[in-house]
């Protein structure tokens, strides 16, 4: 194939997406996205140099709403499923700033 | 040193817009609430919850940009930032990149050498962080996402600045223009301003830039030059030792005076960036911008000319009360309600602000109403109070919201306009003090001064100096 | 009265006609489940004691005239990417297990506001990708019409519960055919409306610019009936459109006298399994019968499709999953060494190989250098196959394809070889990449007794014409049949 993924693409990717592979995960993952990627080449046999990228598919434009105050307090179903809370917070693991 | 160096400053500053709501919901942006008592299933990342924009937040990033003589895009749109950190719900931040809304600006400032330009080269919005709270004892952190969401415009300038003169006097200005824009009250201490110093050394002449670092958690004008001073030291010192600088960001510690590396094998600092799908593109109208061009306050350049030409105050009254909007709102509105233009600048150039340095207080934070002031001046003028016991009412109509009227009547501060009473102590001071009658008598003109204190006293200061002044004359 | 074998709109007539109680159909269903579900796993969560609660109350409603319309009181099932205030709502996910939304979907509210009686949340592929329902983490559902075989998915769990019985008529979601290609796998109908008609606001996002919730029901009645109540503008979501044209059930006309059908040649190649390719076409006879005009076309660009879809899709999925970092709900590791660890470790254990894969694709197309090379690309493709769409919309009111290249796989074949089991979308990708309305009506068996579905793809906003023309074939189909 066309793609060859190393491993420290796969590293890298990991740290983006917060994803830690086993080593047998890490190969199976290079396979499938170099494979992957190969078939999305697919896509440089089209010209595309005037195209405008699309990423709204319809032309809807300026969706806001006022500036007015529509929530109340509602901590307490905002906290429920937290897997750790203290005093009204979510808990993590230290950080540092 | 062996060789001359030259500081090449550019800055990000984040201002937080003066909403009512958060930018993509309608959680209250209001301070001092319990913590995530100001959340929703939007601002706090929930499955399935969707961002809608704040107008608002839109009408002031165009007005911060038409004011600061940017191109307005026509066309924007909202991206994501992608990073995990606890503070930020989604793990990804709502903001632009590819068409920010404000592009290719710049102001004036003024410098030793004379008017400099620093070139804007974009403004965006953007959606505040949560805030993080470390525990000492426990191994462990809490994030309240009150201020997650809140909206933020970043106004990143051109690397034009050459010193810390230059960024402060950039800083004065653009908060001098958000806060008569009303679109935010800019403190600095508190977070609604932040300003982030991307700083690099070259040597004078030099056409390329040096490499850049970016110092974060800047919380002062003060913090902002010892670090300009630190960082433009440290680098030059890498270079002098033949090393180079690292591009990075570092976190400026005030209470040490130096800056660290804010490094982590963990961040990649490759954010991503693609276009938001939730949110749909901004098409602007000709005529939205006009409709925000039309409301644009008058600037503090336009005020002092009209101030000149009004109110016929001196020019470093007028200087001092345009420094801020709130102080020349009050200033105009005080003169509006029938005060004298002279008397309410005095009140606002000695006693507000002998009052804000002692307090360490922002123009901003001024409460009192313009109408308590204008009675005041008016107690004053009808000779109903005296000056001293006008700036004591002051004092207290700064802080509390009096009725000077009412109060000066409540505590029996009136002066005493009964010239049988008057008569009757300026008699009794003159014979009690015949040593300073003599003197008087013989010439002494100063010694009248003397008398006239004795009588205010004895009238507990509840007395018409100029009237006391009158009788001691007539009656020596 | 066999109450299981009724339509949704049947038993609403039911109920309002006072044949049956609320109850009645709400417990003839529950029972159904019971006995199916070992078979068929087409459910996370049974919502029973909630169900026969919201049985009674709606009952009253109905009594007192509160609730009219023709839903009022049938039982529905719920895709579990659709959050339900106070109902686990997994997205099959073990990431999402313990997850019990505070609010629910603007489209389950507006069902509730219809009188809907919640049966439950159904099974699906893992966060919405997959084409089988097997990468969800509560196991594989199976297809009732041959139990060896897949349902299809991502939402087989309400296909293949609308099939069994086991509901009315159920809500799922297409990303890139999820509803129309399980809905042919198990021989139900089902619609992807166009991208906007239906509020997004509490689905679990998966491709945010692809996503868009619909109904999988028994006949085109109950989908024009389903579609008018979950339709609506919503504030909450930017990317819903206002639209007065809501009124599906005026489509549900036995009239297709002049219809412009389109038959993309670029459908009917190689790929398509013939006893598939036989049974469409002789469903676009009956249609020509009808008074529909038929013709042949070239839609160009169909084969870049795919690499298009999955681009965007696993970007935009990328970035949506984020938020899954157990610090606010959910999963979250039992031991960590602070907080990248817990990061990795929670997502590492609570994610599936199938959302890992695609999240860690979407990471790199986006990543610094392959931004412009392969999602922005591909984002210019997508202007170019909706161009294409366009083109073939400004000269046939509908275009008539296979849902799937195949009749459903049996368990277990498809996951080996990832891109295989991407090829199965072909039909189905390019509605979501330009917007469109597509639906699908089974037309049909195969030699084996597995379903075969009929795909008609509408112009955006123009369901009307789908529902029609699916509900003339549907009449006429039944009627052949009858006259057998």
């Amino acid at each position: 194939m066309a793609n060859i993924i190393s491993d420290e693409t796969i590293e890298y990717v990991g740290i983006l997406a917060k994803l830690e592979l086993s080593d047998t995960e890490k190969e199976a993952a290079k396979k499938d996205m170099g494979s992957m990627l190969d078939y999305i080449d697919k896509l440089s046999e089209l010209n595309t140099d005037d195209i405008e990228p699309m990423s709204h598919v319809f032309p809807v434009r300026n969706v806001w709403r006022e500036d007015i105050v529509t929530n109340g307090d509602d901590r307490e179903n905002i906290l429920k499923n937290a897997p750790g809370e203290k005093d009204g917070m979510f808990e993590v693991p230290k950080t540092f700033d | 040193m062996s060789k001359n160096y030259e500081t090449v400053i550019g800055l990000e500053v984040h201002v937080e817009l003066a909403t009512k709501t958060k930018i993509f919901c309608g959680c209250s942006t209001a301070f001092g609430a319990e913590p995530n008592a100001h959340t929703c299933p939007v601002c706090t990342g929930m499955p399935g919850s969707l961002p809608v924009l704040n107008k608002q937040v839109l009408e002031y990033a165009v007005a911060v940009g038409l004011a600061t003589n940017c191109d307005i895009t026509r066309y924007c749109k909202f991206d994501r930032k992608n990073y995990f950190y606890p503070d930020n719900p989604q793990n990804y931040q709502i903001s632009q990149l590819y068409l920010p809304i404000c592009r290719n600006g710049h102001v004036d400032i003024e410098t030793e050498e004379g008017t400099k330009s620093i070139g804007i080269h974009e403004i965006h919005m953007e959606e505040d962080a949560g805030k993080l709270v470390h525990d000492e004892w426990e191994d462990c952190s809490y994030v309240d996402y009150n201020r997650s969401g809140v909206p933020l415009i970043e106004i990143v300038s051109e690397p034009d600045m050459r010193s810390a003169d230059d960024v402060i006097a950039y800083l004065e200005k653009l908060k001098m223009i958000v806060q008569y824009l009303g679109a935010s009250d800019c403190k600095l201490q508190e977070g609604s301003m932040r300003a982030d110093v991307n700083l690099s050394i070259r040597e004078v002449g030099a056409k390329e830039f040096g490499t850049r670092t970016e110092m974060k958690n800047l919380n002062s004008f003060k913090a902002i030059r010892r670090a300009i001073e630190g960082e433009t030291e440290r680098q030059i010192d890498i270079i002098e030792s033949g090393e180079k600088v690292v591009q990075e960001t570092r976190r400026w510690d005030d209470n040490n005076g130096e800056s660290y590396a804010m490094r982590s094998k963990e961040d990649a600092q490759d954010y991503r960036y693609f276009p938001d799908p939730d949110l749909v593109p901004i098409s602007l109208s000709e005529e939205f911008i006009a409709n925000i061009k039309s409301k644009e306050p008058e600037f503090r350049n336009e005020k002092k000319l009209r101030y000149k030409e009004e109110y016929k105050i001196p020019d470093y009254d007028i200087e001092i009360i345009t420094e801020s909007k709130k102080m020349a709102d009050i200033f105009e509105k005080t003169v509006e309600l029938g005060a004298d233009p002279k008397k309410v600048s005095n009140y606002l150039m000695g006693e507000t602000m002998r009052i804000l340095k002692e307090k360490e207080m922002d123009a901003q934070d001024i409460g009192f109403k313009p109408e308590a002031l204008a009675s005041l001046i008016s107690l004053q003028e009808s000779k109903a109070i005296n000056g001293t016991v006008a700036k004591e009412v002051f004092e207290v109509l700064f802080f509390e919201d009096i009725d000077p009227e009412k109060y000066v009547e409540e505590k029996g501060l009136k002066t005493v306009n009964d010239e049988g009473a008057l008569r009757k102590t300026v008699e009794e001071v003159i014979k009690n003090n015949p040593q300073s009658v003599e003197d008087y008598r013989n010439g002494k003109e100063k010694a009248i001064g003397f008398l006239v204190g004795q009588t205010m006293k004895a009238m507990q200061g509840k007395a018409d100096p100029g009237s006391v002044n009158k009788m001691l004359k007539e009656l020596l | 009265m066999d109450i299981l074998s009724m339509t949704a709109v049947q038993i609403g007539q039911a109920i309002k006609e006072k044949k049956i109680t609320v109850e009645d159909a709400t417990k003839a269903v529950l029972e159904k489940i019971k006995e199916c579900e070992p078979l068929y796993n087409c459910y996370v969560t049974v919502d029973e004691e909630g169900a026969l609660k919201s049985a009674k109350e709606i009952q009253k409603k109905i009594d007192n005239g509160e609730l009219t319309g023709p839903l009022a009181g049938v039982p529905v099932a719920i895709k579990d990417n659709m959050c339900t205030k106070d109902i686990l709502t997994t997205c099959s996910s073990k990431i999402l297990s313990n997850f019990v939304p505070s609010f629910s979907s603007e489209a389950v509210i507006n069902l509730e506001k219809a009188g809907a009686v919640i049966l439950g949340k159904t099974n699906m592929d893992e966060f919405a990708m997959g084409s089988t329902t097997e990468t969800s983490f509560y196991g594989p559902t199976k297809n009732p019409r041959n139990p060896e075989h897949v349902p299809g998915g991502s939402s087989g769990g309400s296909a293949a519960a609308v099939a069994a019985n086991e509901c009315f008529y159920a809500l799922g979601s297409d990303t890139g055919g999820s509803i129309r290609q399980p809905a042919s796998y198990c021989g139900v109908v089902g619609m992807k409306p166009t991208y906007g008609r239906v509020s997004r606001y509490g689905l679990i996002a998966y491709g945010s610019s692809l996503d868009q919730i619909g109904p999988l029901c028994k006949d085109v009645t109950d989908l024009a009936n389903i579609m008018e109540v979950i339709c609506s503008y919503d504030s909450k979501d930017s990317t819903s459109v206002k639209r007065e044209d809501n009124d599906f059930t005026s489509a549900l006309k036995e009239d297709v006298t002049g219809l412009k059908i389109g038959i993309p040649r670029d459908y009917f190649g190689d790929g398509l399994n013939g006893e598939i390719k036989e049974k469409i076409l002789s469903a676009v006879e009956i249609l020509k019968a009808k008074g529909a005009i038929v013709e042949e076309f070239d839609l160009s660009l169909v084969e870049y499709a795919i690499p298009t879809y999955y681009t965007i899709a696993a970007a935009e999925a990328s970035s949506n999953l984020e938020r899954f970092d157990g610090i606010k709900y959910g999963y979250r590791t039992e031991e960590y060494n602070g907080l990248h660890n817990m990061y990795k470790k929670t997502r590492s254990e609570g994610f599936g190989p199938e959302v890992k894969r695609r999240i860690m694709l979407g990471s790199f197309v986006l990543s610094s250098g392959y931004y412009d090379a392969y999602y922005l690309k591909a984002l210019k493709v997508k202007a170019l196959i909706k161009k294409a769409f366009d083109d073939a919309f400004s000269k046939y009111d509908i275009i008539v394809a296979p849902a799937a290249p195949t009749t459903a796989p049996r368990l277990g074949e498809s996951l080996a070889d990832p891109i295989a089991m991407y090829l199965s979308d072909i039909y189905t990708i390019s509605v979501n990449l330009a917007g469109l309305p597509g639906i699908t009506v089974p037309c049909g068996n195969d030699k084996d007794g597995l379903p075969i579905g009929l795909q008609m793809i509408g112009n955006s906003f123009e369901e009307h014409k789908l529902i029609r023309a699916a509900f003339t074939y549907e009449c006429a189909a039944k009627c052949g049949k009858d006259g057998e």
